[in-house]
């Protein structure tokens, strides 16, 4: 994983020649064959506005395409639907060059107009996306968004194949965006016809089909024969068993019945599997674009003294907590995981020192500490992760009640100004949702999520950082990538200077395969199509 | 008679209403946020305040209520938060998997607590009829997780004689309802127990046994039916039980069921499914006891004249 850090900043300078595309082919790849896959949640829905879980986010991936993609089990920037593409010199129009002669999966041809409607549907309040926020930056989208107005006034069609994207404000962000599912080309007749149903009968361009869905039991995607990348997906068929406890899924893959528990390896039976040299040949290790962290609110005393944010973060033992998990992460010394681009590699964080910390709160007038609350999601391991945060407060004399409640107990807790003066992250943690270092700022750690209801649990507002951010942002120009991820690296310095939080772990991802699996292990723990990208996985007998 | 089940259907159709407006007073009063779940980290608060309009959550109460009610006497059980499909579809997929399951736990609680209760009464006092009791509080205690896991393990992973979990045949429905069941079987065999002894100690067991029948046939003929009288009548309560079993029970065995169904849509705040499924599964819980009711008036009309 460490020289994706190279090859994603190496991605941000948009610097592609349009049409580039890092993949190489597996020459020992071989088409044909059905695969089962597992997951515990039920699939709620396929439309790709709309779906937003961990188990049908590739899925969707596998349906539909937008204008642009990844390269497979990396985070470099490849062009998908779109052919070629061109920014303008002031980062505020995006001109797509569309690919021809795609299909939907109803035999008609992929337009420029399919190109529109789907970027106007997600952005209309109507549709209900969680997805539309990630398109403020197109011009008119504030008009669409609070209804005035149907359609998105920068997004334009110029020729039959030609699209263009012009935004308000230049956003270095915009490919991955038009990269995220949110953006996937939708054909407006079958939307229609399916009406609130489409998520059930989804209809893409996609290297697979939704060929059945038996609600509850599974869904089988069947291989779509016109894809327009030659020679993907090498598999015919994948079947997904949902409604299967990871722990059942991984019994039935020791017995040969499935090729990939897509919940992952469950923490009960990790060292098990990890003891068995049988078993623990076929686990796939990843990075995640993941932080796991303890928010303390800066609107709530005493938390609103840096000091004794300051002095939080020297008192948590990180290498224990990671014990809790069996292992299957790495301390974290900023919010930033060490994948991501922007991430500051010779910083080290607070140390890990409580006679420090100790000395540091009773400078800050708190030498016989004081009370506070912990909340926390109530599902393991997050109330033993509490305890241990808990104890180490204790040592440095804060007594810590935990409040352990239902997730969506704990982030309406979070999003209210004087509620929960700390929140353990666990299980509600932040996962980029594309490949780079903005995604970590607005809504966690910007102002503009510190707001009733919003995800800035710290509540931290820094308009200076703020104004920097936008700043790096309108840094389209590829020649100055570096200059504006070193920005990104100093912005979130700042913050680790300020401390509203406390970076406790970056999670790892492990899963496995069944023996007849093939493909690059990086397929298995792709850091955007998560967790498996099917289109490029394949079977071997 | 028929003025009796009358009023029972009625005070029935009351008893649902009384849930369905608790239900839906306690999700109002949730402090989580239905339309944050829908809306996603990244939206704006517009957005927000835009989804909140479209489902009317930003209406007072009584209005929300009513117009569920109205949409529920229309048989409109409305759409899922999430998933956009029709509540009723959803249900309706997933409920005849969780009857049948239902009946197969049914079939096996009978199966071991009968036979454990009829044979702890007739060795009553002996080492058999303690460690029988031990057994059934066991069965009684043990979380349905851990028993589901074990019987998997055991019957499903290292004999191979049943399929690890899923639906489809008989033999997927054998372990569920097992595990299911096992609850059950211990209420059951002490019930039984203590139904049978009292029967035994009743004049037309000795008469008969006093007229040189086998005993096989005083236990078969005479005794049995008698007192498994007023065991039938907790099978209604029983499905209570299980409707919270099941939520259990399907997440160990992936059994496409219900519970499942409001097991997801409690942890993402689905209000229109947590209503749907609680709404059935009270009018399950009332049917049964009705069923109690008209099957104990039948079998004794002793209650007909009360």
């Amino acid at each position: 994983m460490k020289n994706l850090i190279a090859t994603t900043a190496m991605a941000i300078c948009l610097a592609l020649p349009a049409g580039a595309d890092g993949y190489k082919p597996d020459p020992n790849a071989q088409s044909g064959g059905n695969i089962v896959i597992t997951y515990k949640d039920d699939v709620a829905t396929l439309d790709p506005a709309i779906g937003y879980d961990w188990q049908n986010w590739s899925m969707i991936k596998s349906i539909f395409d937008g204008l642009m993609d990844y390269t497979p089990g990396t985070t470099d920037l490849r062009p998908g639907l779109a052919e070629s593409y061109t920014i303008s010199d002031d980062g505020k129009v995006f001109t797509f060059k569309l690919r021809s002669g795609v299909k939907f999966h109803n035999g008609r041809e992929m337009t420029a107009e399919d190109v529109v409607y789907s970027l106007n549907r997600v952005t209309n309040p109507a549709t209900q996306s969680p997805g539309a926020g990630f398109f403020w930056s197109i011009k008119g989208f504030d008009e669409v968004a609070s209804g005035e107005a149907e359609t998105l006034e920068g997004v334009t069609i110029t020729d039959p194949t030609t699209v263009q994207i012009e935004l308000s404000r230049p956003d270095a962000t915009f490919l991955h965006v038009m990269a995220l599912n949110f953006a996937s080309v939708v054909p407006r007749e079958a939307v229609e016809a399916a009406g609130d149903d489409f998520g059930k009968k989804p209809v893409g361009t996609g290297a697979f089909s939704l060929a059945d869905w038996t609600i509850g039991q599974r869904l089988v995607f069947a291989k779509n024969k016109d894809y327009w990348r030659n020679g993907v997906p090498y598999l015919d068929q994948i079947t997904f068993e949902v409604g299967q406890e990871p722990i059942v899924a991984l019994l039935r893959l020791q017995n040969g019945e499935v090729d990939v528990p897509g919940d992952g390896i469950p923490p009960a039976k990790f060292q098990e599997v990890m003891n068995d040299p049988a078993q623990a040949e076929r686990v796939v290790e990843g990075g995640q674009l993941h932080t796991g962290y303890i928010t303390l609110n800066t609107q709530i005393p005493p938390f609103d003294n840096a000091d004794v944010r300051r002095a939080v973060n020297m008192a948590i033992n990180k290498e224990r907590i990671i014990q809790i998990i069996n292992g299957r992460a790495i301390p974290a010394t900023q919010p930033l995981p060490p994948t991501m681009p922007g991430y500051t590699k010779d910083y080290k964080g607070y140390a890990f020192d409580q006679a420090a910390a100790k000395a540091m709160l009773a400078d800050a007038g708190f030498a016989d500490g004081f009370e506070t609350e912990l909340y926390v999601m109530n599902t393991d391991p997050n109330p033993r992760i509490a305890q241990a945060i808990q104890q180490d407060l204790a040592s440095i004399g804060i007594t810590a009640g935990i409040k352990s409640l239902a997730q969506a107990n704990v982030i309406a807790a979070g999003g209210e100004a004087d509620q929960a003066p700390m929140i353990w992250s666990g299980g509600m943690a932040w996962i980029a949702d594309f490949p780079d270092a903005a995604n970590f700022y607005g809504p966690i750690l910007g102002c503009s999520g510190a707001v009733q209801g919003g995800w800035n649990w710290s509540w931290y507002c820094n308009e200076a950082l703020d104004a920097k951010a936008s700043e790096a942002d309108a840094i389209v120009d590829p020649a100055r990538a570096d200059e504006r991820l070193e920005m990104w690296s100093e912005i979130y310095m700042s913050v680790m200077e300020d401390a509203p939080w406390v970076p406790v772990f970056n999670e790892q991802r492990y899963t496995m395969r069944s023996p007849r699996m093939g493909g690059a292990d990086a397929l298995y723990v792709d850091p955007v199509s998560i967790p498996v990208n099917y289109d490029y996985v394949y079977v071997t007998d | 008679m028929i003025g009796f089940f009358l009023r029972r259907v009625i005070q029935s159709l009351l008893i649902l209403l009384g849930v369905s407006l608790i239900t839906f007073v306690l999700l109002y009063w949730l402090p989580a946020d239905p339309v944050r779940q829908i809306a996603g980290r990244s939206a704006t608060a517009q957005t927000v305040e835009n989804i909140r309009q479209q489902l009317g959550l930003d209406q007072p109460l009584w209005v929300q209520y009513w117009r569920y009610l109205t949409g529920l006497v229309q048989g409109d059980l409305g759409r899922s938060y999430l998933q956009k499909t029709e509540v009723s579809t959803l249900i309706a997929s997933r409920l005849p998997a969780s009857l049948l399951l239902m009946a197969g736990a049914i079939f096996a609680e009978l199966l071991i607590g009968l036979s454990m209760g009829v044979i702890a009464a007739l060795r009553r006092g002996t080492a058999t009829d303690q460690s029988l009791m031990i057994v059934s509080f066991i069965g009684v205690s043990a979380p349905q997780f851990v028993v589901g896991l074990l019987l998997l393990y055991v019957f499903a992973v290292q004999l191979g004689w049943f399929p690890i979990g899923g639906y489809g045949t008989f033999a997927h429905l054998v372990l569920p309802s097992m595990t299911l069941g096992i609850l059950g079987s211990g209420w059951y065999s002490r019930m039984m127990r203590s139904s049978m002894i009292e029967v035994l100690r009743q004049d037309y067991v000795r008469t008969a046994r006093a007229k040189g029948l086998t005993r096989l046939r005083v236990i078969f003929r005479h005794a049995l039916p008698n007192a498994i009288l007023p065991i039938i009548a907790m099978i209604g309560i029983d499905i209570g039980i299980f409707m919270g079993g099941i939520v259990v029970v399907e997440s160990v065995f992936g059994w496409p069921g219900i519970g499942q169904l409001a097991w997801q849509a409690i942890q993402r705040v689905d209000i229109p499914i947590i209503m749907g499924v609680t709404l059935v599964s009270a009018a399950a819980i009332v049917i049964g006891n009705l069923l109690a009711d008209l099957i104990s008036l039948l079998v004794d009309p002793r209650i007909r004249t009360r």
